[in-house]
């Protein structure tokens, strides 16, 4: 036994015992455990395999900077690859295992790597498969496309389940005045201050217990502080990472709720994902120990120094009997003293020439001493030394442990999100976050703080400013400078020798080492962001929270330049992963995006519609009758409403109110045909511009009175309709006195189509004769009553181009006014019908919808030039004729024909003449349908010159996607009654 | 996040609020002729610092506000409705 539980150590309760399971074999642990000290308390060191050597590796910290014990918790869908085994809560029954192994971590034949590893340095894959010479010289990724997959099996992670996940998430929202990242000495000290002052304070801390760094103090109750905390009004957030802070002092944060729990209630989401909008950020958010690069540095068993002194004082683990720390810098002491009572045999090797430390004389204390290579395989058997002043005479020393500490790095990650460049504090070597602008401030480590009660200080100090946001001007406190060790640290970042090749580590998640640094630099590369690609240092769930600096230190030395010269790679978010479940929170299935159905949308399902998605409306595609397949449905339907009357939901059309005494001017100016002379009770079909004078919509508008219009525009541009009315009334036309409002909502809408219409709607409404050509011609508008009183209105308009009518109802009713409307259309064998047939019916009289209407065609180009008018001005109207709008050879709206009539095409099927099938050819066809009148396919779309040009001309219709050609030929897109007999009827 | 202080509904997200555009630019008359639209329309400065820029409060009261707000870093200087009595109105409010 090497690491060990030990008796009166750690926050652990010992009366609770939790089972788990680590690669199918059964161990013990206690709650207060994480899964790594559980799995050192039982003396399983080889936890992981690396990257892409395969070496083996253990427990090398104990948080969130965690590269060597990545593991896979659960099972089945619930497997949760890459999870670092120190900031995963041991639970009853936690099922976990090694990955990127085979059979096991223990033994691994992907092992065999190692061997092979001077052939795999930084870019081997790409050098090698990428264009493999001299086969494939500059001829790219023939081979690297086969065998991409294998080097992908052998290299890597764990693996993610591919079964859908079944936990939920949540999103919440939170605000407060402070927020406070981090619950160390600095970070409560700046809490509790500010919530004496009554402000609202937030306090967010990842870990299951408060106190950041005092864990690792043998002394510290976290419950007790979490009480004080409470008490103090601070409002305390626990296991919960800011991952990121964002504009105006948002911060993101992810909740775990239910990741320590073996048994959660299904109520819970398994994680939130926070979004906290604070007034003032405080981040307090500690620093990292950094290890030192030198020849199996990696081995399991090598691990920070402070990871040590945690896992003995929180989890009761000594985690070796004989260790050697390797230092540059004051912070391993205490560690020494504590692990050397706790029983260990320590050694230091402090690379500086003088330290002055009281130490017991049973820890040797070796100055001027760097580490070299530690000996071992799957174990730690010794560690070899160098003197600095002879590096040619190695010793080495027995140990099972190497703890190391190549000094700390302040966590400027969060700071770094707000763009603000960390600054090279060469007296402490490390980074620190550099000045900020915004209203948050950096307390305690974060800052560069070393010592305890300077970072309570600087809590205070902290503390200070964030008051000042809220105008509390207490007596001013500066910070405690930076630093604050009583033996300067000095620079150790690696130990090489150029005798003996090593295989030093850089960064334990990629395999990155110290060569492969110099190499990226041999060919070329320079700048710390191409080195990052590289190489790959940096990258990954750890994203070089402990290896960044060395990799730095090394570009600098290879370009002779200082660390700040060389700069260091930006942080982005998240600070630590997130999951991709939590950011999607309860957005999936049905909560996928918004359901919106209309007032009948119950009414046309009993009725048996099929239903399809346009946008986010749900309406009727076709109403089958017994296995009727779609075509079959929407041919009947269409060529019912052509024969006797079809009735359709039209209520996901946009419906606009527009009243005031400026109400016809408004309408006047947005469409280019004109509207100043409307009279009440007739409607209009209206085209409306962008300013650019491309066709933005079109829709109709009625006269109800002489200030009041109601619009429809399209289903899909009912929301930019009503935006872009609101913007021109409240920004360029402020003097107009007119008010636009939203009913899209309040009214529902049904279409009443065929040569039977009027009678169907004289069977509904209140006078059976009120409905006649004189009463309600073509285009007229009627706000009448139903049979039994509901007051509806009425408009004469044809979208088929059949006699028809449209009826519009408060949406209360609207279940009523369609059972009033189908059991009159029966007797006159009616049908309802959906969008299917709707189209049909459009595209058989060349109407244009928005797949035509796409935001590149012109007024003229639809072939509705005559509706812009020439004696008024509108939007567009000074540029609707503007150069390339006007050019010759634009593709205008006809119709097409296939000369084989028995033959179909598709929308998108690209127009060419016949000679000449490639490119984007001469023109598109946009909409097609059966025709069941013309009985065979047509359809309509753009071709260039128009009709004119290709008038008894065969072209090739091409349709590449479906490997297809056809011939066809450009008809008028008005293939039925062009003259509208039936319309005005 | 960029929280825009709406003057009729307080300060919120901007995701409740959909961008417009150049708030600094004078729209030419409906009949002014082709080339002062070709300058208010394709012409348009790309500022790097304080821009005055349209909002639409599209999820809340549907106002449409003038944000004066750096490219940069984002910074919110002034906020009010484009509408001129509304602004009135809303400027008394707060």
């Amino acid at each position: 036994m090497t690491s060990q539980r030990k008796e009166h150590y750690g926050k652990i309760n010992r009366d609770k015992v939790l089972g788990f399971t680590w690669d199918n074999k059964e161990y013990f642990g206690y709650e207060g455990d994480s899964l790594a000290s559980a799995l050192l308390a039982n003396d399983v060191r080889i936890v992981g395999r690396s990257f892409k050597y395969h070496r083996p590796r253990g427990v090398m910290s104990c948080g969130v900077e965690e590269s060597g014990a990545l593991v896979t918790v659960g099972s089945g869908s619930r497997r949760d690859p890459n999870v670092r085994a120190t900031t995963q809560e041991l639970y009853s029954g936690l099922n976990a295992s090694g990955q990127n192994a085979f059979p096991s971590v223990n033994f691994d034949f992907g092992g065999v790597n190692n061997y092979l590893s001077r052939f795999f340095a930084a870019g081997f894959y790409y050098k090698t498969f990428m264009g493999l010479p001299p086969f494939e010289w500059g001829k790219g990724t023939g081979i690297w496309m086969v065998f991409e997959k294998i080097i992908r099996k052998a290299a890597g992670m764990g693996k993610a389940s591919r079964e859908p996940d079944p936990d939920s998430y949540e999103h919440a929202n939170d605000f407060c005045d402070v927020l406070v990242i981090g619950s160390g000495p600095a970070g409560i000290a700046a809490a509790q201050e500010i919530a004496n002052n009554k402000l609202d304070v937030i306090l967010i801390e990842q870990d299951s217990l408060l106190g950041g760094n005092s864990l690792s103090q043998k002394d510290f109750d976290a419950h007790l502080l979490n009480d004080q905390l409470k008490n103090s009004g601070i409002r305390v957030m626990s296991r919960t990472t800011a991952f990121g802070i964002y504009d105006n002092t948002v911060v993101g944060a992810l909740e775990r709720v239910t990741d320590h729990l073996s048994t959660p209630h299904s109520n819970l989401p398994r994680q939130r994902f926070w979004t906290i909008r604070a007034k003032h950020i405080i981040v307090a958010s500690g620093a990292l120990e950094r290890h030192i690069a030198f020849n199996n540095n990696d081995l399991p068993g090598a691990m920070t120094v402070n990871a040590s002194k945690h896992y003995l004082n929180r989890y009761g683990v000594l985690t070796g009997n004989n260790i050697v720390i390797s230092t540059n810098n004051d912070s391993v002491y205490q560690t020494a003293i504590e692990l050397h009572e706790a029983g260990s045999k320590v050694t230091i090797l402090d690379s500086r020439e003088n330290v002055n430390h009281d130490l017991p004389q049973e820890i040797d204390l070796h100055l001027n001493t760097l580490p070299f290579s530690i000996n071992g395989r799957k174990k730690i058997d010794g560690i070899d030394v160098y003197k600095t002043s002879d590096l040619s005479h190695k010793n080495t020393i027995i140990c099972d442990q190497v703890l190391m500490s190549g000094g700390w790095s302040p966590i400027v990650n969060l700071v770094s999100h707000r763009g603000i460049k960390p600054v090279w504090n060469n007296e402490n070597q490390c980074f620190i976050p550099g000045e900020i602008k915004e209203n948050i401030s950096v307390v305690g480590s974060a800052k560069g703080i070393w010592n305890e009660k300077d970072c309570v200080e600087s809590g205070f100090a902290g503390a200070n400013e964030a008051m000042n946001t809220f105008g509390i001007h207490k007596k001013e406190i500066s910070f405690p400078p930076v630093g604050g060790w009583s033996n300067a640290i000095e620079p150790l970042f690696e130990v090489k020798s150029n005798k003996f090749p090593s295989k030093s580590f850089v960064d334990f998640q990629h395999d990155v080492t110290t060569e492969d640094v110099r190499l990226a630099h041999r060919e070329g590369f320079v700048s710390v962001e191409h080195l990052k690609r590289y190489t790959t240092l940096g990258m990954a769930n750890d994203q070089g929270k402990m290896g960044n600096i060395i990799g730095l230190s090394l570009m600098a030395e290879q370009l002779d330049k200082t660390i700040p010269e060389v700069g260091t790679t930006v942080f982005r978010p998240p600070y630590t992963p997130v999951p991709i479940g939590a950011l999607t929170g309860r957005n999936v299935g049905k909560h996928f995006r918004p359901l919106r159905v209309t007032p009948m949308h119950q009414w046309n399902i009993d009725h048996g519609a099929k239903m399809i998605e346009v946008g986010l409306y749900q309406r009727p595609w076709y109403y089958p009758k017994k296995n009727e397949t779609l075509s079959d449905s929407y041919i009947r339907e269409a060529t019912i409403v052509r024969k006797t009357v079809g009735i359709c939901d039209v209520t996901s059309l946009g419906k606009i109110a527009i009243q005031g005494p400026d109400a016809t001017e408004l309408v006047n100016r947005i469409y280019t045909n004109p509207f100043a002379k409307l009279p009440i009770g007739k409607a209009r079909y209206g085209i409306m511009l962008r300013d650019d004078g491309i066709v933005m919509d079109d829709g109709t508008s009625w006269r109800l009175g002489e200030n009041e219009y109601f619009m429809t525009t399209s289903t899909a541009a009912a929301a930019k309709v009503m935006s872009w009315l609101e913007e021109l009334l409240q920004t360029r036309w402020t003097d107009l006195k007119v008010n636009v409002t939203s009913v899209s909502e309040q009214w529902a809408g049904a279409a009443i189509a065929g040569p039977k219409s009027r009678d169907v709607l004289n069977e509904c409404v209140f006078d059976p004769t009120e409905i006649t050509n004189d009463n309600l011609p073509f285009m007229g508008v009627l706000q009448t009553k139903l049979k039994d009183g509901t007051p509806c209105r009425v408009v004469r308009i044809s979208f088929s181009g059949e006699l028809a009518y449209e009826m519009y109802i408060e949406s209360d009713y609207a279940h009523g006014m369609m059972d009033m409307l189908w059991e009159s259309a029966q007797k006159y064998d009616g049908c309802l019908y959906g969008l299917e047939a709707l189209g049909a019916l459009r595209v058989e009289k060349g109407h244009v919808t928005g797949a035509e209407l796409d935001g590149r065609v012109t007024i003229d180009d639809a072939g509705l030039g005559k509706m812009a008018s020439t004696k008024k001005s509108y939007i567009g109207s000074a540029m609707r004729k503007r150069g390339v709008l006007s050019a010759d050879d634009r593709e205008v709206l006809v119709g097409f024909f296939p000369i084989n009539e028995n033959e179909t095409f598709n929308a998108g099927t690209i127009v060419c003449e016949k000679n000449n099938i490639k490119g984007q050819g001469v023109g598109r066809i946009t909409s097609v349908t059966h025709s069941p009148e013309l009985g065979h396919w047509i359809g309509i779309g753009f071709v260039k010159g128009g009709l004119a040009k290709w008038k008894d001309i065969t072209l090739v219709g091409a349709d590449p996607v479906r490997n297809k050609q056809m011939e066809i030929k450009v008809v008028s897109p008005h293939m039925i009654d062009p003259e509208g007999k039936r319309m005005y009827a | 996040m960029i929280r825009i202080k709406c003057p009729y509904c307080g300060e919120r997200d901007h995701s409740e609020f959909t961008y417009g555009g150049d708030a600094s630019i004078k729209y030419p008359a409906l009949d002014a002729p082709e080339s002062e639209w070709t300058k208010a329309i394709f012409f348009r400065e790309n500022i790097r610092g304080m821009q005055k820029e349209t909002w639409h409060h599209t999820n809340g009261c549907r106002l449409w506000l003038e944000v004066e707000r750096s490219t940069i870093t984002h910074e919110i200087k002034s906020v009010k409705a484009c509408h001129p009595q509304i602004e009135n109105i809303t400027k008394n409010k707060s």
